[in-house]
């Protein structure tokens, strides 16, 4: 029986098409065609919202961790801080000489404020100590070791010889420090001063730098002009680079301020996100933030609490409205639905400013509730720049958002339902506490989410009626942008934000089906 | 839900309390808007009603709000900014966001949740965190503070709004169309053109009022993505709203409300009329 099969399928062979091709290679094909066509339609708009829109989130969640700027602007410090062990006391001579080569070069880059304003988010006060020493660090007594060098052999004030005896790698290779200064202020004159190396004057830092190689390693290699200088460095006249930093600025010797640029000195930190949650980051590990700073928690909690506030008098004001929407005739709910509809499509703005202009203490509101008496004129309600501003605006403005998914879902509802539970005996109250409502609550949970997503994000109006106490934290976020400049932390604050809403859209998209998104 | 003769007193109570509720909380929804348009025509320089306006003196009313708003420069540049932006992402959106959700309709898509979830994830994400994305992003690229910036940020937030309303629109489309339309000797481009696109247009045009409006009424991304050269009537609005708040804001907001309503006409009627077209066409 199956050889029989076997033989009838040899010999009329698979089905063909009619080209002569298989039928299931050529529909297949043809099903990879109708892909591809799909795919090359949708691609344009998909590359499109990719460049716009999906790499600039994912630059602000990059931004939250990135912390490149310490290690970049002082590499030298954040090595040597590396060997530093006792961190009750300030740190050796090598991170302050370290410390003064890398402020050197910053200051004449003039990048030097932007890592102490950096620095400044994690200690007060570390900006204006930065900005003061980028001016001071070129007005240090290291001059003495560049007038000794050059009292030793006047070569050693000529720039070409600085650099034939930087070619060499023998002596690179012997004097560390020094080809490292070298290279940086080679670096910094091209670059910064836009001049000829071989014409400038080396600078007295690259001096202090041959200085500290010579007399700690000492020279034995076959440079005549090096061997010389090696000798006489013992005798030299020296100046202590501590002491010069802690001319400019007593803050120098205190170790806290080492400490804070040894733990932010990786390329990648969690201090952003960390401060975001009220903690920071410390060498003995992560610790609450002090008592004055906490300001985070308390303004992620109170931007949750008065979202489900207005969440809350959404569903409140939104049910009644949606229940009478799909119960009257279509005629008469169409009309009605106008209003709902109108305040939908109005600007936000003109809204807000609705609100703003009614609720002043001279408003329209305050002046009717004088009028009726139930308010003295002297002792009109504060209903603007406060939490209960921001509450009665962003309900109003979130309304329609509630009520529109509700009256799409109890559309659906049968009337009879709740015919047959009264025509068993159901009181008015019963038929639809137990039959209508549960019908309703997919309505309640879509218009309770989509309420809930745009409130957490909202900055127009908290910024507007909010006053003080009334803001979000979104208008941290802003501030953060615009004024402080703490853009990792604005970055920080806002990935957090962002990981919320997007777990609730999960949660919409679950329950309610992004495609079941209705306008209108 | 017309009350039944044999209702009880209690049952009449209910019934009418409820629609008294009901009416109050249209009276929430409603009145703010419609109270600013009087106030818009206050002759004096305040936000309530002055004693002339109640009694509807004459006196009382002027138009030198909305003179302002037509003289002053301060307005009148954001005006013509507005006019500018909003036009041209709307094009952008609708172009690119008609195409994808014709890509999106057709039967085997792969990843079509992938997709679907990143087209519309403009609208979910918070407008602070797409300003502030935006923001870092376009000053990295050199975009940020011009014109073609705010463009493109504009188009991105409307295109899920034509997503939404154009797939919508398709799900009612009888592919059976242009499959007959291809086998009467018709190109792809001419069968869309000829017989996809009259058909979908009302989708269309709805979801670009849409992306007009989202445009024309933004303001966190302008502030961030623009600068002062692209200040938008919204953005003159915010300002004016958080420093120095002056009655032509009013007038301007008149304006504004009677645009919306324009718009929110010609999508109810667009709306109705694909209905009918659906009605007619089989399946």
């Amino acid at each position: 029986m199956t050889d029989a099969a076997a033989q009838t399928e040899a010999k009329s062979g698979p089905v063909l098409a009619a080209d002569g091709r298989p039928l299931k290679a050529s529909l297949r094909r043809a099903l990879r065609a109708q892909k591809m066509r799909a795919l090359l339609l949708i691609a344009p708009l998909l590359l499109f919202i990719m460049i716009t829109f999906i790499l600039p989130i994912a630059d602000m969640l990059f931004r939250s961790v990135e912390n490149q700027i310490v290690s970049e602007t002082l590499p030298r410090t954040v090595v040597a801080l590396e060997d530093w062990e006792d961190h009750d006391q300030p740190p050796s001579e090598d991170v302050y000489a370290a410390l003064y080569y890398d402020l050197f070069e910053a200051a004449e880059f003039r990048i030097h404020s932007r890592v102490g304003s950096r620095l400044n988010y994690e200690m007060t006060g570390v900006s204006s100590l930065f900005r003061q020493s980028g001016r001071g660090v070129g007005r240090f007594d290291t001059d003495i070791y560049t007038d000794q060098f050059a009292e030793l052999d006047a070569d050693w004030a000529d720039p070409r010889v600085w650099a034939t005896l930087m070619e060499d790698e023998s002596v690179r290779a012997a004097l560390p420090e020094t080809a490292s200064a070298y290279d940086g202020w080679v670096n910094v004159t091209i670059e910064a001063n836009e001049d000829d190396p071989l014409e400038e004057d080396v600078e007295d830092y690259v001096y202090t730098a041959l200085y500290r190689d010579l007399a700690a390693r000492g020279y034995d290699g076959s440079s005549a002009m090096l061997s010389e200088a090696a000798e006489a460095v013992g005798a030299f006249e020296t100046v202590s680079l501590r002491e010069q930093f802690a001319e400019i600025d007593e803050d120098w010797l205190d170790p806290a301020v080492f400490e804070t640029i040894w733990v932010y000195s990786p390329n990648y930190t969690a201090g952003y996100f960390l401060t975001a949650v009220d903690l920071q980051l410390t060498a003995d590990g992560i610790e609450p933030q002090s008592e004055d700073l906490r300001v985070y928690l308390t303004l992620f909690k109170r931007t949750m609490f008065m979202s489900l506030v207005i969440m809350g008098s959404c569903v409140l004001l939104g049910y009644p409205i949606a229940f009478l929407l799909a119960n009257l005739p279509m005629r008469i709910s169409n009309i009605l639905l106008i209003l709902v509809l109108l305040p939908f499509w109005t600007s936000l703005l003109v809204r807000t400013s609705a609100w703003k202009v009614l609720l002043q203490q001279q408003g329209v509101i305050n002046d009717i509730l004088v009028w009726i008496g139930l308010v003295a004129d002297n002792d009109r309600l504060a209903l603007i720049n406060n939490q209960t501003g921001t509450i009665i605006a962003m309900t109003h403005i979130l309304l329609p958002f509630m009520i529109l998914p509700l009256y799409s879902v109890m559309q659906t509802i049968p009337p009879s339902y709740v015919r047959a539970a009264k025509s068993l005996g159901a009181t008015d109250w019963t038929a639809f506490w137990r039959v209508y409502f549960p019908q309703s609550v997919p309505g309640i949970g879509a218009g309770c989410i989509l309420v809930f997503i745009l409130a957490i994000g909202y900055y127009i109006t908290p910024e507007l009626v909010g006053g003080r106490t009334g803001t979000f934290i979104s208008n941290r976020i802003a501030y953060h942008i615009s004024t402080s400049l703490n853009w990792g932390l604005a970055a920080a604050l806002g990935s957090i934000l962002l990981i919320l809403v997007l777990a609730l859209y999960w949660a919409y998209d679950r329950i309610v089906g992004i495609d079941n998104v209705k306008l209108g | 839900m017309s009350l039944p003769i044999y209702a009880s007193t209690g049952q009449k109570i209910w019934y009418y309390s409820f629609r008294v509720i009901c009416g109050l909380i249209f009276f929430f929804l409603i009145a703010p808007i419609i109270t600013i348009i009087p106030l818009s025509f206050n002759a004096e320089d305040f936000f309530t009603f002055t004693p002339e306006m109640l009694r509807l003196d004459p006196e009382g009313y002027s138009l030198q709000h909305y003179r302002d708003f037509f003289t002053n420069p301060d307005w009148q540049q954001p005006l013509w900014n507005s006019v500018k932006i909003a036009p041209a992402a709307t094009l952008l959106s609708v172009s690119l966001g008609t195409l994808a959700a014709i890509g999106l309709s057709q039967s085997h898509v792969p990843f079509k949740g992938a997709i679907m979830a990143i087209l519309i994830s403009p609208m979910i994400v918070p407008l602070i965190i797409s300003a502030a994305g935006m923001y870092f992003f376009y000053s990295r690229i050199g975009l940020q503070g011009t014109y073609l910036g705010v463009v493109l940020a504009h188009a991105a937030l409307g295109i899920p709004f034509v997503i939404i309303t154009v797939t919508a629109t398709l799900v009612g489309f009888d592919k059976s169309l242009t499959r007959a339309s291809a086998n009467l000797g018709a190109d792809p481009v001419t069968t869309f053109f000829r017989v996809q696109m009259p058909l979908i247009l009302p989708g269309v045009i709805s979801g670009g009022l849409f992306a007009f409006i989202t445009s024309f009424d933004e303001v966190v991304v302008v502030l961030f993505v623009g600068s002062a050269g692209q200040k938008t009537l919204p953005w003159q609005m915010f300002i004016g709203l958080r420093e120095q708040i002056s009655p032509t804001i009013l007038a301007v907001a008149t304006i504004l409300v009677i645009i919306s309503i324009c718009l929110l006409t010609t999508v109810e009627l667009l709306r109705r009329r694909s209905e009918r077209l659906r009605g007619m066409s089989p399946g």
